[in-house]
């Protein structure tokens, strides 16, 4: 086009190019100064030096947030939750949507709207709790893995990559003698690992930082997630906020390192989980 | 016709041969199955309580009917309209301010040729996507609060500090903020993939003949990624009594509860905290109800109007 020489479109680009860096800078400012307030000594926070950089540069906060043995046992088990909770939810959403991807499937119909509907009807918390509660799972490491253990929206999306591989292949896996647990394994699960790799992240990611149902159904604080650890350490923090005092129950250089500390698996996967989550929200969202 | 075609050879194969080519399926789908009833439809028929008085000792089944009056004492309760008022007006916030952004960002983002600038800028605002509410509220407190970088600022210009989280009308402004903050990001990728799937060849036309970039994006681009902000609107009108948890109940505080008290914090404290399972499902229920009320109408109405649907 004549337009890429034009002097106004020279103006348009360098305009919205800086706008972009600009936004984005202010994005991720915020990010950056918990990092930064984290790496800093009490004192240069508290007498307001700190803004972009650390000031006074010390991990001791890191140090203190680790010695408290609360936030490091947490820590070590909301990764041990996380997996498990993956592993079972990926495992659900397979075995749910393998038999009804086969169009064959007699029932298979019936089925799969007894899915889909739970996708609209929602019975609301405290059913859900009563639920939980009828079954002794309250307080229970299980509480934390099984009353979100399957979606129906993610099975319909396994269920729509499993019919996307070509028919020919389940046929030529069926002559080779492969019975459906077979082929599952060797013919259809490899072919649709994207898919499955981006649920996990989903699942896992949903796991790591959902503080709901740690409120709901655990009691003890030795089932307290990161989240709800952390959700602790702010709310002192807000109290001291409300009633206006000014010295804090918890320094900032230490919360900081504790918000630092809880979002860390997130952003150490980030670069590969965009990679798979840009692809993920593909898969379902958009029909247009 | 491939259908048609399966289904007369499936009617040709004996039941017994059927059954020993699939049973392993059904075997596969026998603890979703069960699951789903155990975990989804159970709690629904749970949800009578809603009907009842609830007596722990006597449990669900034998607690004595009430007929509504948990519901007429919801919609007599102060506290409920309150907390309804809450949803909605947060809600329609997120969706006057909120909604817009993402589309703003992807059109003009798409218009620059740079892709340096538009990777980094897709990869920054996307990030916070996948900060949870508490680390976001945190985050949120240290820039908000009245020792906070903002009013650091503020106090630097010789203007006196605002209350962002004490006053219930502007903290409404920081929870919409957080939520632009939060998810435009998400949307901004839905945004892009729509973008990058129109014709760019109608755009080079109207260039030829003689259309300003403005008029550009208003006239050809923004129409052909209709489809998809429609279907986006509806999702996000279909959930307007709908509240998440998490983000209302971090971002809130003792001091601004008129305004960060929704149906999902007030279900919350008045059933798993005050132990009122009965009215607490009620008023649960009445949002799940009006809930499936608006999808299916919002649902409806796009459809009279041409829109796809998203059932």
């Amino acid at each position: 086009m004549g337009e890429l020489k034009s002097k106004a479109d020279r103006r348009f680009q360098i305009f919205w190019n800086t706008f972009f860096i600009v936004i984005s800078i202010v994005a991720i400012i915020p990010i950056v100064r918990v990092f930064s307030m984290s790496l800093s000594s009490k004192d240069a926070i508290l007498a307001g030096k700190v803004f972009l950089y650390p000031v006074q540069f010390t991990a001791e906060a890191y140090v203190r947030s680790f010695q408290s043995g609360s936030f490091l046992s947490s820590f070590i088990y909301s990764v041990f939750l996380m997996l498990g909770s993956t592993v079972v939810c990926v495992v659900m959403t397979v075995l749910a949507a393998y038999p009804l991807s086969k169009k064959k499937l007699k029932g298979g119909t019936i089925i799969m709207t007894l899915f889909v509907l739970t996708m609209y009807l929602d019975p609301g918390i405290i059913p859900k709790y009563l639920n939980v509660r009828d079954l002794k799972l309250i307080d229970t490491f299980w509480a934390l893995i099984i009353p979100e253990a399957l979606s129906a929206y993610n099975m319909i999306i396994m269920c729509t990559a499993f019919r996307g591989l070509d028919s020919s292949l389940y046929e030529a896996a069926k002559i080779d003698g492969c019975n459906e647990i077979q082929t599952l394994f060797r013919v259809a699960l490899p072919l649709v690992y994207p898919t499955l790799a981006t649920l996990a992240l989903f699942y896992a990611v949903g796991r790591w930082n959902r503080l709901s149902d740690v409120l709901y159904y655990v009691n003890s604080s030795k089932l307290y997630t990161v989240q709800m650890v952390l959700k602790q350490l702010i709310e002192s923090v807000k109290i001291s906020q409300e009633e206006g005092i000014a010295s804090q129950l918890v320094a900032d250089n230490i919360k900081s390192a504790s918000i630092v500390i809880s979002m860390t698996p997130m952003v150490i996967a980030y670069p590969f989980i965009q990679k798979y989550f840009t692809k993920g929200i593909m898969l379902g969202a958009v029909k247009g | 016709m491939k259908n048609i075609k399966t289904k007369g050879t499936v009617r040709k194969v004996p039941f017994k041969v059927y059954i020993r080519n699939t049973w392993q399926l059904y075997l596969m789908l026998l603890i979703p199955v069960i699951y789903m009833l155990m975990f989804r439809y159970k709690p629904m028929i749970g949800g009578i309580i809603a009907f009842k008085k609830f007596n722990v000792f006597a449990g669900i089944w034998n607690s004595p009917w009430i007929g509504l009056a948990n519901f007429r004492e919801a919609f007599g309760s102060r506290d409920f309209w309150n907390a309804l008022m809450n949803t909605l007006v947060l809600n329609a916030g997120d969706l006057i301010l909120g909604f817009p952004v993402p589309i703003l960002i992807a059109v003009f983002l798409f218009e620059i040729r740079n892709l340096r600038i538009r990777k980094l800028t897709q990869t920054i605002l996307y990030l916070p996507n996948f900060l949870s509410w508490v680390i976001i509220a945190g985050i949120i407190t240290q820039l908000f609060s009245n020792s906070g970088l903002v009013n650091d600022i503020i106090r630097k210009t010789g203007l006196s500090e605002i209350n962002f989280l004490s006053s219930p009308f502007i903290w409404r402004f920081v929870y919409w903020i957080s939520g632009i903050w939060q998810s435009a990001g998400y949307s901004l990728i839905i945004y892009l993939a729509a973008l990058s799937a129109t014709d760019s060849s109608l755009g080079e036309a109207a260039y030829i003949d003689g259309a300003t970039r403005l008029q550009r994006i208003a006239h050809v681009t923004i129409p052909q990624i209709k489809p998809t902000i429609s279907i986006m609107l509806i999702m996000q009108l279909g959930k307007i009594v709908s509240i998440d948890f998490d983000r209302p109940y971090m971002m809130g505080n003792t001091l601004v509860k008129s305004a960060s008290d929704v149906i999902s914090t007030y279900v919350y404290s008045v059933g798993l905290q005050a132990g009122r399972f009965d009215f607490a499902t009620a008023v649960g229920l009445f949002q799940s109800v009006v809930g499936i009320i608006l999808i299916l109408s919002v649902n409806k109405i796009s459809k009279k109007m041409g829109e796809e649907g998203i059932m």
